[in-house]
């Protein structure tokens, strides 16, 4: 009894006590200005660095030899790189939903996670936009996606789900990289402040653009972020959708699902909360940051785990069901297969590293167990990956006709373009760590305030 | 003779430091009552309370991010609706050329992305970044504004030797000090 409910204290506590405004300015920008890099950094680094370099070998490759280098061919025409962008793209929403969403909602513990999980949406993003871009084929035509006058008097079609996309990932990659910068500033001229080495205070002094934190500062600055949350929540709702729509609005049996839109919101946000736990989980002990980063944060971000495994896992139900109720035959076909055929394995798996695996975090006491918790995020970002391989390549595999019945087998660059995306993406997270602080130091100044006052 | 708000310091004047934001925002009141008008407080995140002493309110900024959205909103259905019924109209199947449904997204997103770039670029123009250099960072001790501590500027005025009422209004020790700002 009395253990439970000094438990039930110690989930309620965003910040441990003790902890002083000053000391944890003090520490996240040490992290950054004064801190030896450390061991770990350069081993991590390094093995990122490594599959970086497979990344742009595989990407060099395709370039010169075209896209044939891939396990894809007619009629499995979407092979990983649309697989993996849809995953990427998914894994983005996490920073997004906890910087803007639960802004919103004023919710309290959002503060020390968020620049964590901003700064991963950035390079997920990143690597989401690669994909479409490389499967291509002939990317240097890239940029007729856009609507520019040009000597063919053509236009895009802005009536194809596909080129919604398109629009929809740019102005998202505009989104998250300004909503991240204009989170930073005030950090930015914090570093600036504290700097002593002279590269130090040129760097942050250029990305801090000269703010001064006066009452007219915090005044627009509060209502930009304000704005851009609100902006925010329903924009990554959005990409979703269109992500979904790029399936649903083909004819393709399996894909052409009403219920895409928030089926793919709601995976989008089950592997988001799920990355952010595997990096916050392994961040709060290397960096120093349990005083800030507490048990409460693992929690909460645990139950919106389990919270979007049902919700998913609603879908996955509606999915299997609906062939059978509408009587369609292809659909049949294919939900058949997926069943009992060539690729069951992977939709069995998917099932259960998505929808039976997070079920274990009903219970707290393994909700709390870090390694547990970060395996069970590490199944579910392996389970959407799988989910969407299933999505393209099941689909495709039991088309209307049967002449067009194949299977997909991925090649090694296949395999080195997904590893190398992981590279790219753990490369650009390694060199954040290194350069910016990881946790919002003016936010939790404001929290720690607010905390005093209020004596909560 | 007037200030622009919160940058841009021409004036001479003082700068009080406080390392408590209730302390900052009780003598920020003192101040007003005593007639201050030309003040500006600086801090490492924002105090509720200050703005509405100050009398200050960010409204200008929602109303342009609101413009920004229907302009991008109507700008992005015009751009579809030009491309797809007038410049290069394609007759499939006899299906309407003003497809709106189906711009509907596009035009979304589009509104979303003006109101992205049109909001930041009006953030900066009214807190006049980038500004990488401004005669306030060479207050003695404005460093710190980043991090603990809260400062409250108080333009001189002009005919006026405020010392001695500054003194009695803002008592040094506990926390609080007082500097001169060089022109």
């Amino acid at each position: 009894m009395n253990a439970s409910t000094e438990t039930g204290q110690e989930l309620a506590r965003v910040v441990e006590p003790g902890v002083t405004a000053l000391a944890v300015t003090a520490h996240v920008s040490g992290l950054v200005l004064e801190r030896r890099t450390p061991l770990w950094w350069w081993v991590g680094f390094g093995l990122s660095f490594g599959l970086f370099v497979l990344f742009l070998a595989a990407v060099g490759w395709l370039f010169i030899r075209g896209v044939g280098i891939w396990g894809i061919d007619w009629p499995i025409a979407w092979g990983f790189a649309i697989g993996n962008y849809v995953w990427w793209v998914g894994m983005a929403s996490g920073g997004t939903l906890i910087s803007a969403l639960f802004f919103l909602t004023r919710s309290d513990w959002r503060s020390a996670t968020s620049r964590i999980a901003e700064t991963m949406t950035v390079f997920c993003v990143a690597c989401a936009g690669i994909m479409p871009v490389i499967h291509l084929g002939r990317w240097w035509y890239f940029y007729w996606l856009f609507p520019y006058p040009n000597t063919m008097a053509l236009w895009p079609q802005f009536r194809s789900p596909l080129h919604w996309d398109f629009v929809a990932i740019l102005v998202y990659v505009a989104g998250s990289l300004l909503f991240w910068y204009v989170g930073l500033l005030p950090d930015l001229a914090t570093l600036r402040d504290r700097a002593r080495r002279r590269w130090q205070r040129i760097f942050y002094g250029l990305l801090a653009l000269g703010w001064q934190g006066s009452s007219q500062h915090w005044r627009q600055f509060r209502m930009l972020y304000g704005l851009f949350a609100a902006l925010m929540a329903p924009l990554v709702c959005s990409i979703h959708s269109i992500v979904g729509l790029d399936f649903a609005g083909g004819l393709t049996p399996g894909w052409h699902e009403t219920q895409f839109p928030p089926y793919f919101v709601f995976g989008a946000a089950l592997s988001g909360f799920a990355v952010v736990l595997m990096l916050v989980i392994p961040l709060r002990r290397a960096l120093e940051l349990t005083g800030v980063i507490t048990l409460r944060h693992l929690d909460v971000l645990a139950r919106l785990m389990l919270t979007a495994s049902l919700l998913l896992s609603y879908c996955y139900l509606i999915e299997a069901f609906m062939p059978f109720y509408r009587g369609e035959e292809r659909e049949i076909t294919v939900m058949t297969s997926l069943l009992t055929g060539y690729y069951a394995p992977w939709y069995w798996a998917k099932i259960v590293l998505n929808g039976l695996v997070p079920q274990l975090l009903w219970v707290r006491p393994l909700r709390l167990n870090r390694p547990l918790l970060f395996l069970v995020a590490l199944c579910v970002v392996i389970g959407m990956w799988i989910e969407r391989y299933v999505i393209v390549v099941g689909s495709l595999h039991r088309n209307h006709s049967e002449s067009s019945w194949f299977v997909f087998v991925p090649t090694v660059w296949d395999w080195a373009t997904l590893a190398g995306s992981v590279g790219l993406f753990l490369t650009g997270f390694f060199l954040a760590l290194r350069f910016i602080p990881m946790v919002s130091m003016f936010e939790l100044r404001d929290l720690l305030h607010k905390k005093q006052a209020g004596g909560g | 003779m007037s200030v622009r708000r919160g940058t841009g310091h021409s004036l001479r004047g003082r700068l009080a430091a406080f390392d408590d934001p209730d302390a900052m925002l009780e003598a920020l009141r003192r101040l007003r009552q005593e007639g201050f008008s030309q003040l500006e407080v600086y801090g490492p995140h924002a105090v509720e309370g200050v703005d509405e002493l100050l009398g200050r309110q960010a409204r200008a900024l929602p109303l342009i991010v609101v413009a920004a959205g229907g302009l991008g909103a109507v700008g992005g259905f015009f751009l579809q609706y030009w491309g797809m019924a007038l410049s290069y109209p394609l007759n499939i199947g006899g299906r309407p050329l003003n497809s709106w449904p189906a711009f509907a997204p596009s035009t979304f997103e589009l509104a979303a992305l003006a109101i992205l770039l049109v909001g930041f670029l009006a953030f900066c123009r009214f807190c006049r970044l980038p500004r990488l250099y401004d005669p306030i960072f060479d207050a003695p001790g404005f460093e710190r504004a980043s991090q603990d501590r809260f400062l409250i500027w108080i333009a001189e005025r002009e005919g006026r030797d405020d010392r001695e009422l500054l003194r009695q209004l803002l008592p040094e020790g506990d926390g609080v000090r007082i500097d001169e700002v060089p022109a």
